[in-house]
């Protein structure tokens, strides 16, 4: 970032002065806008029935409740593992058939391995997919495919290869120009050079990339049960807090969810140290 | 190791890992009583079904002034939750960075409530907010508030460790305070990847926001869920098309600004 100072001549012949160079400019200019946005939302914010003095003190003793006095009382341990496996299952699989869809998808995404109009395509695609919440992706199947697995799958699996083919292809375009090049001109085709130059020197980044997807999913699987009924951990925990209003369950079963992610975070953790070290 | 031993570990590792994978997803397949076939099936149906039914008709642009209300009222949540948290997550982050610190107890305890937050999903939050916020915009704006802390703080410690040791390093050797550190070198160093942060938690809490809006019923999720529950798949469509709206313009401006900036 250089400092640099705009000289401008004004129509009255007055120099303007501008001082700053445009990266801070626009720095500046975005601070401002996000907090005058803030106020303004402070300002706009519906406040129906609300009143803080209540609130917060009714948060908190909820909140102490749930942490401190967990315990399951509308189902048993067994079931709860048991959902807890079925929003696992829900993430595992829209995480393993996006990745292996994406990697396709990908091939023809990236600028180098692909025709330039194929690739815009696919990549105009992808991000109008990104664009819409999971959850309306889920409900949208739902119409079709009927409330369960299948939409929630569906739904967390276009999701998925959206955010997938984004990753996956801009890790192929890393790929040195000149490994590809030097393998065209030995006369080897496409498939090949997907083969033996581009999938060897980026697997471990599509490996942490879809591992980094599975915790998303995860959380998401989460979401899904909850909010489009799609079964699993989250819809025992819309139930608890919805239609039970039993904290000690909400408490319990958000200690499963947390549990559960933080294993899968430091995992992959884990794995992005060791695989990409390197990155930025 | 020779060559050839390296070449079969590696052939035995795959092999491996091709058949863990093939066991998951069996027992994933099974658990959720997933039918691949069916699921397959109903793909171009679901798409036919989109493309005949999720249509803007003419009496739908009459409530395209609501929509776009809840999208803006959405939005403005979004952002206040991004920026409210940055402020928690900036502090929280000079308490959890390894060149900021001060007390690992101090550390650890960021690292802890970072940990927490990010981890329990907004869902959550938002269901044991609703008990007692009730359905306004506050529950919503809360949760999200939750996870952007979380979030924020991890990606701040991450940018101010990177950035900042030399600099601070040597100002605390002319002898001046932590705040002066702090805002001197620190800040300007890592400001940047900071905005770019920011504008990152903005997008996902816009997509956030649909999701806690369908529980706690504010915002464009509630819109949605309302139509959707109708059976107004005409007004449906509209709500998607002018959340996919909002997604990419926001997306196109932090691309650019972040262009700039970086």
């Amino acid at each position: 970032m250089e400092a640099s100072t705009y000289i401008k001549r004004g129509a009255s012949g007055r120099i303007a002065i501008k001082m700053g160079s445009r990266p801070e400019r626009i720095m500046k200019w975005t601070v401002t806008t996000l907090v005058i946005l803030t106020v303004i939302a402070f300002l706009l914010f519906d406040y129906t029935g609300l009143d803080l003095t209540t609130a917060i003190p009714e948060t908190l003793d909820n909140l102490k409740t749930m942490f401190l006095e967990p315990a399951l009382s509308h189902f048993t341990w067994g079931q709860a593992f048991y959902q807890l496996g079925v929003t696992l299952g829900l993430a595992f699989l829209s995480t393993i058939l996006g990745g292996i869809i994406a990697f396709f998808l990908a091939l023809l995404a990236a600028a180098n391995l692909s025709k330039s109009w194929i690739s815009k395509t696919v990549r105009i695609m992808v991000a109008f997919i990104r664009a819409v919440p999971t959850v309306l992706w889920v409900l949208i199947f739902a119409i079709a495919a009927g409330l369960g697995s299948e939409a929630a799958i569906l739904g967390m699996l276009f999701h998925s290869i959206a955010y997938l083919v984004k990753a996956f292809s801009e890790a192929f375009e890393e790929v040195n120009q000149g490994i590809i090049e030097a393998l065209r001109a030995t006369g080897a085709n496409w498939w090949h050079i997907v083969i033996h130059a581009v999938l060897p020197s980026t697997f471990t980044y599509l490996l942490s990339w879809t591992f980094l997807r599975f915790e998303i999913n995860f959380s998401m699987a989460v979401a899904m049960g909850a909010a489009a009924g799609a079964g699993g951990i989250g819809f025992e925990l819309f139930m608890a807090s919805g239609f039970y209003f039993d904290l000690r369950e909400v408490g319990m079963i958000t200690y499963m969810v947390l549990i559960f992610a933080i294993i899968l975070e430091v995992f992959s953790t884990k794995m992005k140290d060791r695989y990409f070290p390197a990155a930025k | 190791m020779s060559e050839k031993t390296i070449k079969a570990n590696r052939k035995w590792h795959t092999i491996f890992f091709v058949f863990l994978i093939a066991v998951m997803t069996f027992a994933s397949i099974t658990i959720t009583d997933f039918n691949i076939f069916h699921g397959i099936a109903t793909l171009p149906k679901a798409i036919a079904w989109i493309f005949s039914n999720m249509w803007i008709s003419q009496e739908t642009w009459e409530r395209l002034p609501t929509i776009l209300e809840k999208l803006l009222e959405t939005v403005l949540v979004s952002i206040a939750a991004t920026t409210t948290g940055t402020v928690v997550a900036f502090f929280l982050s000079l308490m959890g960075s390894k060149t900021t610190g001060r007390s690992t107890i101090w550390g650890a305890f960021a690292r802890f409530v970072a940990s927490v937050s990010r981890n329990i999903p907004v869902v959550a939050w938002a269901l044991i907010l609703l008990l007692s916020f009730g359905q306004n915009s506050m529950t919503g704006y809360l949760a999200l508030f939750v996870g952007s802390v979380g979030f924020l703080t991890r990606a701040f410690i991450e940018s101010i460790d990177e950035a900042s040791q030399s600099a601070v390093e040597a100002l605390r050797a002319t002898g001046a305070t932590y705040f002066q550190i702090v805002f001197k070198a620190v800040v300007p160093q890592c400001l940047p990847q900071l905005i770019s942060w920011i504008l990152f938690m903005i997008e996902t809490n816009i997509r956030s926001a649909t999701l806690v809006g369908i529980l706690t019923g504010t915002g464009i999720g509630y819109t949605f869920d309302l139509y959707y529950k109708t059976l107004n798949y005409n007004a449906v469509a509209l709500v998607t098309f002018s959340i996919i709206l909002a997604v990419i313009v926001i997306e196109l401006m932090s691309n650019y600004i972040r262009k700039v900036i970086i």
